[in-house]
Parts: C-alpha cells; structure tokens; sequence
C-alpha cells in the first residue's frame, strides 16, 4: 500500500528512459515503455491486494512541500482514488500495447504517453489541493503534442482545442480554489483544511467558489454543454491517445468534481445540484443522439463517451451514497470500455482499412476480414449498452437506483439515455462489422460516401498482432471480471463514501 | 555626516569588479585583440567579462547585510543582496551565449558596456535614495540603448536602438519631474525620510501628480500598457543577447528599484485596491497599468507571426502580472515578485539564447522560422520547450509556483471584495489565452518538420552548457520554490 507513490515515480522515470532508449532505436523505447507501465501496474496491484478499506484517506507520504504557502507534499488514497489507479494501470499497459506500431519518433511518443500517466497517478493520489493541482496540469501539456503529432483528422485543431478547454477549466479551478485559500486565511491547501475554512464562508462564497472548482473540472469530464473537445479531441487523436482521453483522462475532470468541489463545498453544491443533474441529463441524451446520427465510426465512439460520462455526473449529482459509488464504479467501467472501443475503430479498423467512414466500411465485410476485431467491437459494445455480466450494467443499474431515491424523474431520463445508448451502439456494430458488400440491399438508411471504394473488401488485411489481442483480452477481462463481481470494486468504495468530508457532500446519504 | 569610505569601497565592491573588469575587456582587446581573428577575440573578451561577472557575485554574495547604509543611500538587505545576485546570474548567462553566436563587429566594446549595463543593475537593487535611484537608472538604460543598436550591419537594429533611446528619455523626463516634485514635497531625497514626512503629510494633488509621474517613466522601464509601444520594435531589432538582457536582468533591477521606491518612500501614499471605494493614491494607478498590460499583451500577443514581438507581447502580460506583485508586495512582501522576477528573466533569456542560436544559421523572425527544431538541434528544442512552458505557466516549471505566488498574494490583500483580487483573477483566465501563443510556438519548434534545405543547428558547448543550466534551474526552482522564498 504504502508504495503506490511509486506508480508516480516510475511513470515519469520511464518517461525519461524511453526518451533516451528512443534515441537508439523504436523497439527499445517500445518495450522501455511497456516495462514501466506494467511495473507501475504491478504496483498499483500489490498495493490492492494489501489494501483495507475505511473511511478517509489513508496517508502514504506526508512531508512539508513550501512550507511557506502551507502547502505539503501530501499523497493518500482511499477506495476511489484506488480504484481509478488500477484503472489507469489497465489503461497505460494497454494504450501502450496499442501503439505498438508507432514508428515516427516512438521514443518520444511514449515519454509524452508516460509523462501524462504519471500526471493521471498524481491527481489519483493526492490530498493537497496545491499537489492535485499541479498534477492535473502535468497531465494536460502532453495531449497537445501526442494529438497535433501523430494525430489524424484535423489533429492541429483538435489538440489545440481540447488543450486550450482542459487548460481554461483549470484556471478556473486555480482561481476557485486561490481564493478559497485566500479566505480562509492562507494557511493550508490541505483538502480537510480547506474543507473546515470554507464551513465558514458565506453562502453566497460556497455558491461561487462551487461553481468554478467543479465547472472548471467539469469541463475535462465533458460537461454539458462544455463536451465539444471531447469528440473533436477523441477523432484527431492517435488511438492510444484517445484511449486514454476517454479512458482516464475524462475521469480526472470527475474525480475533481467528487474529491475538490463536493466537499469542500457542500452548501455550493446543493445550490446547484438540480442545475448539475439537468446538464448531465442533456449530456446523456443530446450526445446520444448526436451519435445515432455520426457518419464517422470514430465520431460515434467520441459522443458515446460524452454520453456515458453525463452517467458519471448524474450520479455524483444524484449525492447520495449509492449514485456516487456507482458513478465511481462508472468511471471505472467507462475507462476500459471507451478504451477498448477506441482501440477497435482506431487501432484494429483504421489501420489496416484507412477510412473510417460508415459508408464505406458497410462495403467491408470486416467480420469475416477481421474477426477478432469484430468480436471485441460486439463485446465491448455489449459492455457499452449495459448488458449484465459487463462491468456497465452494475454501474449503470447502481447509478440509477441511486438516482431514483433522489429523483425518480432524472431516473426516467437517464434510462431513456440508456434506450439511446443500445441503439447507436447496434448501428455501428450493424454497419461496420456486418455490413453487406451491395451498397443497393443495405438494410439501413443510405449515407453519405465521400470515397467510392470498389472492391476494397478483396483487400487482404494485415492479421491482428499479439499486442492487439494482448492489449483487448486485457480489458475484456476487466470488464467481464468486474461485471460478474463488482463487489470487489463496490467494497472499496462505499467505506470510502463515509468519512466525514465525504458524508458533509452527500447529506441525503441513505441510511 | 562623514561616510566611512573604506565601507563604502567594500559594500560597492561588486560594482567595482563590474567596472574593473569592463576597463580591462577594453584594454586587452585594445592592446592583444584587434591582430587576432575575430572568434578569439569574442572568446577572450566573454571569458574576461564572465570572470569580472564571477568575482561581483561572489562579492554581492559575501556582502554583510548590516553594512552601512551611508547615510540612507544604499540600503543593503535581504531584497538588495537577492536581486544583486540575481541580476548578476542573469548578466552571466546572458554573456555566456555570447562567443560563437555573435557576428558583431567589435565584442570588446560589446562585453564592456554590457557589464556597465549590470553595474547599473546591481546600483539599482540596493539604490536608496533618489538621486543614486536615477544615475544607476541611466547607467542601465544609457548601456541598453547603445545594446539594442550595436548591430550596424542591420537598419532594424539602428531602429530599435533609436525607439528605445526616444521612449527610454521621455521616460527619463518623466521620472525626473516626478522625482523633483517629491523632493519639492518632502525636502529629501532618501526614502526613509520621504516617508517620513508623507506619513504626516495629507495627500495633495501635486503628490498624486508626482507618484503618477513615476509610475508613468515606471511603466516606461518595464514595457507595461500603455507605455510598451517601444517593446515589440526593440525586440525585434535588437541583437537577440541584448534583447534577452533588455528582458531579463533589466527587469529584475527595475522592479527591485520601484518595490523599494514606491514602497519604501511613497508607501503612505499608497491608498489602497482592497475595496471598490479604496483610498486614492498610486496603487489604483498601478492596478489599472497591471489590468490594461494584462489585455493588452495577451491578447496582442495572439495576433503575431513574429517570435519575437510574439515575445515582447508576453513580456507585456508578464509585467502585468509583476505589477501585481508590486502591489501585492505591501502585504506579502517581495518574495513572490522576486521569485516571478527572476524565474521570468531565466526564461526569457533562454527563449532569446535558442532564437541566438537559429540565427548562426538563418535568420529567425517569424514564428515558422523555427520548424522543425526537433530534428535540427535535439537540444535546443528540448530546452525551449521547457523555456515556453515556464513563461506559459505550467508546472512543474518555475513559471507557474512565480505566477501561483503573486496571484495568491494577491488575492490575500482582500479576496473579491476589491479590484485587486479579480485582477488576480483576471490574470488567471488570461493564462488559458496565453497557452495559446505560447502552444504555436512549440508546435513549429516539436511537430511541424523541418524545411527540405534546413541544415541541422551545431550550438557551441558554452551556449548548450548555459541553456541547460538555464532549464535545469527553472526546473528545480520549480520544484523548490523554497529554495528562494527563504532567502528574505
């Protein structure tokens, strides 16, 4: 337990090597990188096995920083930070396996790779607002240069503008939380300290400072109606950088939300929880059927995201003991599930096929070219459209329960977003995967085709790799294991859900 | 009273070695220079001029903080022996990147008034009283003028050196009416005593007009709106080293000087940002200067296709952001404007030693004159890519704790409940712009490929030993802030 800072140090130690292995050769830096993130995920694994869950964060590493600002080196974790660590362990290991064939300038791909998963750690782990802080922008710097450089579509702008939103959101949570600090006297960034200080602002003071901290994280977990770098982001981004995005990288926004914003605070955020729970709803149900409607396969995946994140944000607005863990155990489940999905459309179609345009892929009968890519896509959709035993249905149904007791209303919504979800999901698994080689039988809708592609279904395509197959088996694993048991996860969280910072942000907590 | 010479000699001995040491860059060049070629030439005039820098560090540092004041015209505290030092560190690198990036003709010449420039910068930070305040001024500006312009071989830098001496004067006069009013008003020149009979003086007009003055030639110095018109030009004329020197060690002086003037001397005619209805005086007149350079250069800075205005641009911003240091000094003291200061000079000079470095193969203006970076010169795009991110803001880099500082500072003075904190806020947004411009140039430095005839860049070993240096330090103080927070 008490070497997870590890994850950290050999995250940004790996960064460095593969930086110089890179200089030598692409294979070098290659295995330099997946060497790291599975030692880092060995780590995060050890430190679960010997893990007891509780309420309130459990110090692992507390030292003075700037002594002068009241700041400290201050890393902790509890059941929720653990979770989304081994998350991000998956999410590294995996990421890497699928950017295996990387070639230009792979030593520096994968400092950047590992330089913004030890960001990821960082904030997972720590409990120094000033500590988080920094983190979280380490974090965002790196997805500008893996996106504007190898990058598809329109990658300068997608990089610009999802680095410029990332960045706008946390100056928003750097002023929020600047001034916090400020009246609270300037004596400690401490996420308790804090916490006690600002029980004594104004309500006036909560209701502002809430709205800028969990805005300003808000706007990475791709909030309603501030999402659009999201899908323009995901679709420029190489394969391995939108799996992380979508995998992790949107979960940072959340887990800002639930661990700066909720708690510190409380009376902000029952002011604008009904507010919080309407934009998530939107989010839910304006990006389904955004997706229902995409003509790039990747588009889709993109706003499906946005769209399973809005499931996270219903539930931590639903603030109750229940909604909250389920949208931990979404976050979680989200994290592997876009991460697979975006491996499938970017990895194992785009590369071999070139295009990810539903008309043409409708003329490629990719189940029987690409099997295996074709059976994952159909478990990890399955996974996506909360079907029981994947690791969506536990967090989807939980998040709903929760919701219900809050309000059976938003409930309702969510589950039409649900609804939504099957049948985007369906469209693309149809189309792309058991498409039909005559464009005139197709059972669906004709859809625009900017490239006539004749007889590319007698392409020969290249077989599916071993880092392929290890990268997706991995994350199907995750799933499945956490769909048949998500107490496992479920068991760390909800301890977690009861220490008093936690209980002050959620007072309609069940009994 | 009678000054005790020899203490004087000691105190000064900083400023002695700076001077010392310029006399004999001109002598030997004069005697064992002008036979020889040109690349020793700049050689043994650099070196000379580092080890006269060398000696005057070690000496500033060796200073005794209880020296004498003399009389109320040096004050040799903490802030004084920092900022000396300081300015001092920054001079250095930038003369380090000197040999093997310069094609000016005459480096003697170069070097020497280059260390008269500091000598005017180490005056500045321990200056203490007006009269000292102004020649150590002019000792600084008079030198910066004759840097920008060195280049004859380019009419550009004929013309930045011309805008900066026209601007500079105005500001000069300025200064100086401002000067003689408070002299007027007070009857003494040392800023003990100013303060002294302002405290019990009532604020009258001429004294609102006499500190307006002198944040008017104030604003002048260190390129805040509305008074930066002769930046962007003398940026981009000028020499890259003298550029960097313009920015950098420049800029520390300056703010060092004025924290203590206006603090120091005029500090009961402050008035106060701390509520909408604050007392008048020079903070309000400052706090508007901070918000319009914040605008102004961010957004300006968004418009340009030339790295270097690009800089001068963000030079703007950033002495937006000082000035709220400056302000925020009252209460937290000059700690986080130092740090900010500082770091901020580390970085610039670093941003100009890579444009230095380009420019020994090919022109570097325009922002696109940097792609393709990465495989040109590994080096150099690993250091500006630290040196943008710093000057952007992102941690860890020293950039961000500086920034972090000040604002915090800031928005201490009174929360939101006065102008103050929401220029901190202000400026908090305004770095998400920022991030922008900062962003283009890195992209043509990291992912844009080089042009087909690009050759690759081969950088001195002095020049590489000081970028890297330069970064190592931005890195670490980054992550040590208190390392300089500790020193006042």
């Amino acid at each position: 337990m008490n070497a997870l800072p590890w994850t950290i140090y050999i995250s940004f130690a790996g960064a460095v090597l593969a930086l110089i292995a890179g200089a030598r050769s692409a294979s070098a830096a290659r295995w330099v990188a997946l060497a790291t993130a599975i030692a880092a995920a060995v780590v995060a694994f050890a430190a679960a096995a010997d893990f007891s869950p509780g309420p309130g964060l459990q110090a692992l590493k507390d030292v003075p920083w700037i002594p002068e600002m009241g700041i400290r080196y201050h890393l902790a974790a509890d059941g929720i930070s653990l979770t989304l660590v081994i998350l991000t362990a998956l999410a590294a290991v995996a990421g890497i396996l699928f950017s295996w064939n990387i070639e230009e300038r792979t030593g520096e791909f994968f400092a950047l790779f590992l330089a913004l998963i030890g960001g990821v750690y960082g904030v997972f782990l720590s409990a120094d607002a000033f500590l988080l802080f920094v983190f979280y922008e380490i974090a965002i710097v790196p997805k500008y240069f893996l996106i504007a450089k190898w990058g598809s579509t329109n990658r300068e702008y997608g990089a610009m503008k999802l680095v410029l939103y990332s960045f706008a959101g946390s100056a928003l949570v750097l002023a929020g939380l600047l001034w916090a600090y400020a009246l609270g006297g300037g004596t400690s960034f401490a996420l308790g300290d804090l916490a006690q200080a600002a029980s004594a602002f104004s309500r006036g003071e909560q209701i502002g400072l809430f709205a800028l901290v969990f805005l300003g994280f808000g706007v990475l977990a791709g909030l309603f109606p501030f999402h659009t770098w999201a899908p323009t982001g995901h679709v420029a981004a190489p394969t391995a950088a939108s799996m992380l995005l979508a995998g992790v990288v949107m979960k940072l926004g959340a887990y800002g939300c639930l661990r700066v914003a909720m708690p510190l605070f409380p009376v902000g955020f029952e002011f604008w929880q009904s507010t919080i729970a309407a934009l998530a709803l939107a989010g839910i149900i304006y990006a389904g059927l955004i997706a229902l409607v995409q003509d790039d396969f990747k588009f889709v995946i993109g706003y499906s995201s946005v769209s399973h994140m809005g499931f996270v944000l219903l539930g931590l607005a639903a603030a109750n003991a229940r909604a909250v863990s389920g949208a931990v155990l979404q976050m979680f489940s989200h994290g592997v599930i876009a991460g697979l999905l975006f491996a499938v459309v970017g990895r194992m179609v785009y590369e071999r096929t070139h295009t990810r345009q539903l008309a043409d892929l409708r003329t490629m009968p990719l189940h029987r070219k690409l099997p295996f890519a074709a059976l994952t896509f159909v478990l990890a959709g399955l996974a996506s459209m909360g079907m029981p035993g994947f690791s969506g249905f536990p967090a989807e149904l939980t998040i709903l329960i929760g919701t219900w007791k809050t309000s059976p209303l938003w409930a309702a919504f969510a589950a039409g977003g649900i609804l939504i979800a099957a049948a985007f999901t369906l469209r693309v698994i149809h189309i792309s995967f058991f498409g039909t080689t005559d464009r005139s039988a197709s059972p669906v809708a004709p859809l625009a085709s900017n490239t006539a592609a004749p007889a590319m279904h007698e392409l020969h395509y290249g077989p599916i790799t071993w880092a392929e197959k290890a990268g997706a088996l991995l994350l199907i694993g995750a799933t499945v294991y956490v769909g048949l048991k998500p107490d496992v996860l479920l068991n760390w969280i909800m301890p977690a859900l009861e220490s008093p910072l936690m209980r002050a942000a959620l007072k309609q907590a069940t009994p | 009273m009678n000054p005790d010479y020899r203490q004087l000699l000691s105190a000064l001995l900083p400023e002695a070695s700076l001077v010392l040491g310029a006399l004999i860059v001109l002598g030997v060049d004069l005697f064992a220079g002008r036979q020889r070629a040109f690349a020793p030439r700049v050689q043994l005039s650099s070196w000379l001029g580092l080890l006269a820098i060398a000696i005057a560090i070690y000496h500033a540092i060796g200073a005794s903080p209880a020296a004498a004041n003399f009389g109320g015209v040096f004050a040799f505290d903490a802030l004084a022996r920092a900022a000396r030092v300081g300015v001092l560190l920054l001079a250095g690198f930038t003369l380090a990147l000197l040999p093997g990036t310069s094609r000016l003709a005459h480096p003697a010449e170069y070097v020497a008034i280059l260390l008269f420039a500091t000598c005017g910068f180490t005056l500045m930070a321990s200056a203490q009283q007006l009269l000292v305040a102004f020649l150590a001024l002019e000792l600084a500006s008079l030198s910066l003028y004759v840097l920008a312009g060195f280049d004859k071989s380019r009419p550009e830098s004929a013309e930045a050196g011309l805008k900066y001496f026209l601007f500079g004067g105005i500001s000069a006069a300025f200064l100086l009416f401002g000067f003689s009013l408070i002299y007027g008003l007070t009857g003494s020149i040392e800023f003990t005593e100013i303060a002294q009979q302002l405290r019990v003086q009532p604020t009258t007009p001429l004294l609102v007009v006499a500190v307006v003055m002198i944040l008017v030639g104030f604003g002048f110095k260190a390129a805040a709106a509305p008074f930066h018109l002769w930046a962007p030009d003398a940026y981009q004329g000028a020499p890259a080293t003298s550029a960097a020197l313009i920015a950098s060690a420049s800029k520390l002086a300056g703010f060092t000087l004025f924290v203590r003037l206006l603090w120091h001397g005029a500090g009961p005619a402050a008035g106060s940002v701390s509520s909408f209805t604050g007392a008048p005086g020079w903070l309000p007149v400052a706090a508007v200067i901070a918000g319009l350079s914040l605008l102004l250069g961010n957004i300006a800075a968004l418009a340009q296709s030339n790295v270097r205005r690009l800089l001068a641009y963000s030079a703007i911003a950033h002495a937006g952001a000082l000035l709220l240091g400056v302000i925020a000094a009252g209460s937290a003291g000059p700690a986080p404007l130092f740090y900010y200061a500082a770091t901020y000079g580390l970085a610039t000079i670093g941003a100009f030693g890579v444009i230095a470095m380009i420019d020994r193969i090919s022109p570097c203006q325009r922002i696109t004159d940097l792609a393709g970076l990465y495989r040109r010169s590994p080096l150099l795009a690993g250091c500006l890519f630290v040196y943008v991110l710093s000057l952007a803001g992102i941690p860890p880099l020293a950039g961000f704790f500086g920034k972090f500082a000040v604002f915090a500072a800031a928005l201490k003075i009174s929360g939101l409940g006065g102008p103050i904190g929401w220029l901190a806020v202000l400026a908090i947004l305004l770095s998400a712009v920022a991030l922008y411009y900062y962003l283009v140039i890195l992209k043509q430095a990291l992912v844009v490929p080089p042009a087909n005839d690009a050759p690759r860049i081969a950088v001195p070993a002095l020049a590489a030993i000081t970028l890297v240096v330069v970064a190592a330090l931005l890195v670490v103080l980054g992550i040590f802030p208190s390392r300089i927070l500790t020193l006042f």
